[in-house]
């Protein structure tokens, strides 16, 4: 079965940003980095449960936008000495659309 | 291509924190091998005494161990001394025999205690205090009591005395000067301790001239048994501990014919006569000076670990000193020039009886030395001030009773670290007890506030708990911790350079776009962090506000999407209502949007507006639509709202139409950016219902004109606004005001308020500026209007432009299970939009 669902031209995420998908599993948050990766996390802080999708995408990291928590993207881990993680959902890129599997 | 190979030899805490910060700056450059001739990973040695006097263990003050080393590809060769360095052959050759080629070396050798030459020195039960072995030595020898004589009185040999009596020994101390801790203290503190230390138990020889160590007859172990003094008396010992002073390591260097004097000859980069050879630490001698306490040997560790990681912009200029005695339950502090002289002046108290002693020695308003006994809480602040050159004529009356009495309001400082209860609360933002404070420093080896922000999260958000826990760590971590200087503060961990030469940067080589900057000045990370890529963003608009395109993705989330992010995500929306002044049909129109998208909170701000909280995100452009009405820039950094008392045209006491000024300065200054928040006030007669005086700008009617107050704040710390000038009409107000703002635009740092730049630059030159210089001023006025000339309503524009993918979520409900995927109709319209 294909997990793989399709989300937005990748242009539709501005590099640097991020964009909010609604499911019915609550809100994933979609970033774009300045090397194009793109990584999806759960939107919810593990510190108190802000929105990433609204901090600073900067490097492979977002910063939360209520307390400024730091998030590592590729892992949805507090950076340390923070911790706590939040969880993260396959993605990829295919001919410019962005796929998402809320698959395990 | 092979790496670089970097060769340290000495495992000390020098050595290792260079390590550690070019790790930080260039973690695959080199590769590392570790030379240290104790067999042990890097330890605090200034922990020893803790250790020593039982308080401690050994495995609580190691800082690298040898997993440490392992996980960063660090060879380590421990318990291995480096004989020689064969700078031809670029190798360093082991004790064992064994060689190492390098690139690069790094000499962190240390220093040895000096041990008197006189018979008897080399008997068993006489030791140095130096290290691991030495203090293992020591405890073990104190296990079978008797007599401890401690010979030297200095930081060292007092910390060693007071280990050995905790350990049951019974203590005396011998000292060649007059006083004890000569070289940290006058006479009145050093008797003071003296006394305090004869408390405990602790005997005291002074002017005693040590000659020589008698030893048992042989055939009873040979061991120490007395000490003999010039004038002929004798002191029965079981144990010597020598203390009198240490010697930097320099006779690896010197064989190897790198320039010495009484250290390693290095210059202001740490790099030696050989420049393949940098060495830190106390073996060093930098500009004749040699330190033997660690927070300079750190800010060597920085400024060579640029240098190693080819950065080659860092450099060290020596350091000021300070030092803390690390006896429990006894405050000493010493700093500078704590003697004085002729053209010094001195403010000193002394409670004898009570226990504390300061004095401060003055040159010219000046603080160049001090020394605290007793209470030591405003050491921090104290050596500060010196070091920062500040000049106290302002509060030299006040000087003495400490921050406290002079940091206004706010908690700063205003206890005392050490007497504060362990679940006091230190930071009431991120809700931090001084508990885990001490916890954090002890067990991760913490030195530097920004680690202890880091690890605790004290005094990250509001800062107005700084002083405070800058005092825990002091108390803490004694000598160690040195309190950062604000000198040259880089803008970020991103660079090197301050925001003011990034300022100079981007003006002198016309850099318009962040990437520009970042390329142009070397930014170590590509894409910024959350701290520089905001001020950037300010900068380059303020300096190209006609070319520069904002990046808002460098902006702030609230600055971004221009409303105020609330704990649950939602959003709050202030519309602009002038100088506070609104019409019912506004009013209605603000009920009739408050009603149509059900907003559950609608509040009176404190700035005189009108607050829609718990808007959803996806809803702010329709209701910025439907309340056409501009933004109110709550969420910005810039411009926010000019408040206003009734004025004259209503008010029996009123003197000056002060809504018609303030709604002409809200018209006048609207979508400016600015550093910081900025608010302003008028107020229409010195009763001042306004409050202009605790805001940026304050505006105060008389019946001759208008005051003009600046740099106010009612935040945190409040702050009351200082008079800048008295002006005759409203022209003058709008363009003395607008010079002020675009001059704390052109030269304060992000995020700076504008009490903290006038703080900084001082008021004399903002009036210099604005009020003396009319043509300037003008100028000024002039440049930040061509500003905001080029500034549009964002909530008009955003409104009436739906392709912008910012506010819109992708739908995207799954049913039932995950992998069933969403309507392609759904899907269809996402792709397209």
């Amino acid at each position: 079965m294909n997990d793989w669902l399709k989300i937005c031209p990748l242009d539709d995420i501005p590099r640097l940003g991020a964009r909010v998908v609604n499911t019915g599993k609550g809100d994933i948050a979609v970033f774009r980095n300045a090397e194009d990766e793109v990584f999806a996390l759960n939107d919810k802080c593990p510190h108190k449960g802000g929105p990433l999708s609204q901090g600073i995408v900067y490097d492979r990291r977002v910063a939360c936008p209520l307390h400024g928590m730091t998030v590592h993207l590729d892992s949805g881990k507090a950076q340390a000495p923070d911790e706590g993680c939040t969880q993260k959902y396959r993605v990829r890129v295919d001919k410019g659309v962005v796929f998402l599997n809320l698959g395990p | 291509m092979r790496k670089s190979k970097l060769v340290l030899v000495g495992n000390g805490m020098a050595g290792v924190r260079t390590i550690e910060e070019l790790l930080k700056l260039a973690p695959d450059l080199y590769d590392i091998t570790v030379y240290g001739a104790e067999p042990h990973g890097n330890y605090n040695r200034i922990l020893l005494s803790p250790v020593l006097a039982g308080e401690m263990k050994l495995p609580e003050i190691m800082l690298n161990d040898v997993d440490w080393y392992s996980a960063h590809g660090i060879t380590l060769r421990s318990g291995r001394q480096i004989t020689r360095i064969d700078r031809i052959h670029r190798t360093v050759i082991a004790d064992d025999g064994s060689e190492e080629p390098y690139d690069r070396l790094l000499l962190a050798t240390g220093s040895t205690p000096v041990m008197l030459p006189i018979p008897g020195h080399d008997l068993p039960g006489v030791l140095a205090y130096r290290d691991i072995a030495d203090t293992e030595a020591i405890i073990a020898a104190s296990a079978k009591g008797g007599h401890a004589v401690v010979i030297g009185a200095g930081l060292l040999g007092l910390e060693a005395a007071n280990g050995l009596k905790a350990r049951g020994m019974e203590v005396t101390v011998v000292h060649l000067a007059p006083w004890i801790m000569e070289r940290q203290l006058d006479r009145t503190a050093a008797d003071m301790l003296r006394t305090s230390l004869e408390a405990r138990g602790l005997r005291f020889l002074l002017e005693k001239k040590t000659v020589g160590l008698v030893g048992e007859p042989k055939d009873s172990g040979g061991r120490v048994s007395a000490v003999r003094f010039a004038d002929g008396d004798e002191l029965s010992a079981d144990l010597v501990v020598m203390a009198i002073g240490i010697r930097p390591n320099i006779r690896l260097a010197e064989d190897a014919g790198l320039h010495c004097n009484h250290g390693i000859l290095v210059n202001d980069t740490l790099q030696t006569y050989d420049p393949r050879i940098y060495a830190v630490g106390e073996c060093v001698a930098h500009r004749g000076t040699t330190y033997g306490l660690v927070a300079p040997l750190f800010e060597q560790a920085k400024v060579a670990a640029n240098h190693l990681a080819e950065f080659g912009i860092a450099r060290y200029s020596g350091s000021a000193v300070s030092t803390k005695l690390k006896v429990t339950g006894v405050d000493v502090f010493s700093a500078g020039d704590f003697m004085g002289g002729d053209d010094t002046d001195e403010i000193i108290l002394a409670d004898r009886k009570g226990g504390i002693y300061k004095k401060l020695v003055l040159r010219d308003n000046r603080i160049v030395g001090a020394v605290l006994y007793g209470d030591t809480a405003d050491s921090g602040w104290y050596f500060q001030l010196m070091k920062e050159k500040k000049c106290i004529g302002s509060l030299r009356d006040r000087l003495m009773l400490g921050q406290s009495h002079n940091a206004g309001a706010g908690h700063e400082g205003r206890n005392r670290a050490v007497a504060l209860p362990d679940d006091f609360e230190v930071c009431g933002c991120n809700g931090v007890k001084k508990i885990s404070i001490v916890k954090a420093i002890k067990e991760k080896g913490l030195f530097t506030l920004e680690d202890v922000r880091k690890h605790t999260k004290a005094s990250v958000s509001c800062g107005s708990c700084t002083g405070l826990v800058e005092q825990i760590l002091a108390s803490e971590v004694g000598g160690a911790y040195q309190p950062v200087v604000a000198q040259k503060k880089p803008l970020c961990g991103c660079t090197d350079f301050t925001h003011e030469e990034v300022r100079k940067a981007i003006i002198d080589h016309r850099l318009m776009t962040i990437p520009e900057a970042m390329r142009f000045l070397e930014w170590r990370q590509p894409s910024g962090c959350p701290s520089c890529r905001p001020a950037l963003n300010f900068y380059l608009l303020c300096a190209w506000p006609k070319e520069y395109r904002d990046d808002p993705q460098s902006r702030f989330i609230n600055e971004r999407v221009h409303a105020n992010i609330q704990k649950d995500g939602s959003f709050s929306v202030v519309p602009r209502i002038y100088g506070g002044v609104t019409s019912p049909a506004e009013l209605k129109r603000i009920a009739e949007v408050a009603e149509k998208y059900a907003v559950p909170t609608v509040k009176i701000t404190g700035g005189q507006r009108i607050d829609l909280l718990g808007v959803k995100k996806e809803d702010l452009p329709s209701i910025w639509a439907d309340l056409d009405m501009p933004s109110g820039y709550a969420y910005s950094k810039g411009l926010r709202t000019v408040k206003t008392c009734v004025g004259s045209e209503w008010c029996r006491f009123g003197v000056q139409d002060s809504t018609r000024m303030g709604i002409d300065l809200e018209h006048d200054l609207e979508r400016l950016w600015t550093p910081h928040k900025t608010k302003l006030g008028v107020s229409g007669c010195p009763r001042n219902c306004a409050e202009a005086t605790i805001k940026d700008v304050g505006v105060i009617g008389v019946d001759s004109g208008w005051e003009i107050y600046v740099a106010g704040n009612g935040g945190i710390k409040t702050e009351v606004a200082q008079f800048l000038c008295k002006v005759k009409t409203q022209e003058e107000v709008l363009e003395t005001t607008g010079a002020f703002l675009q001059l704390y635009r052109e030269e304060a740092r992000y995020l700076d308020r504008t009490v903290h730049w006038i703080g900084r630059v001082g008021l004399d030159y903002v009036r210099k500026r604005v009020v003396d210089d009319a043509d300037g001023r003008r100028a000024l006025y002039a440049r930040m209007k061509e500003a905001l000339s080029v500034e549009k309503d964002p909530w008009a524009e955003r409104a009436s432009d739906h392709s912008d993918t910012e506010f819109k979520p992708v739908k995207f409900f799954v049913k039932n299970s995950v992998s069933t995927g969403g309507s392609d109709e759904r899907l269809a319209e996402n792709l397209s939009a």
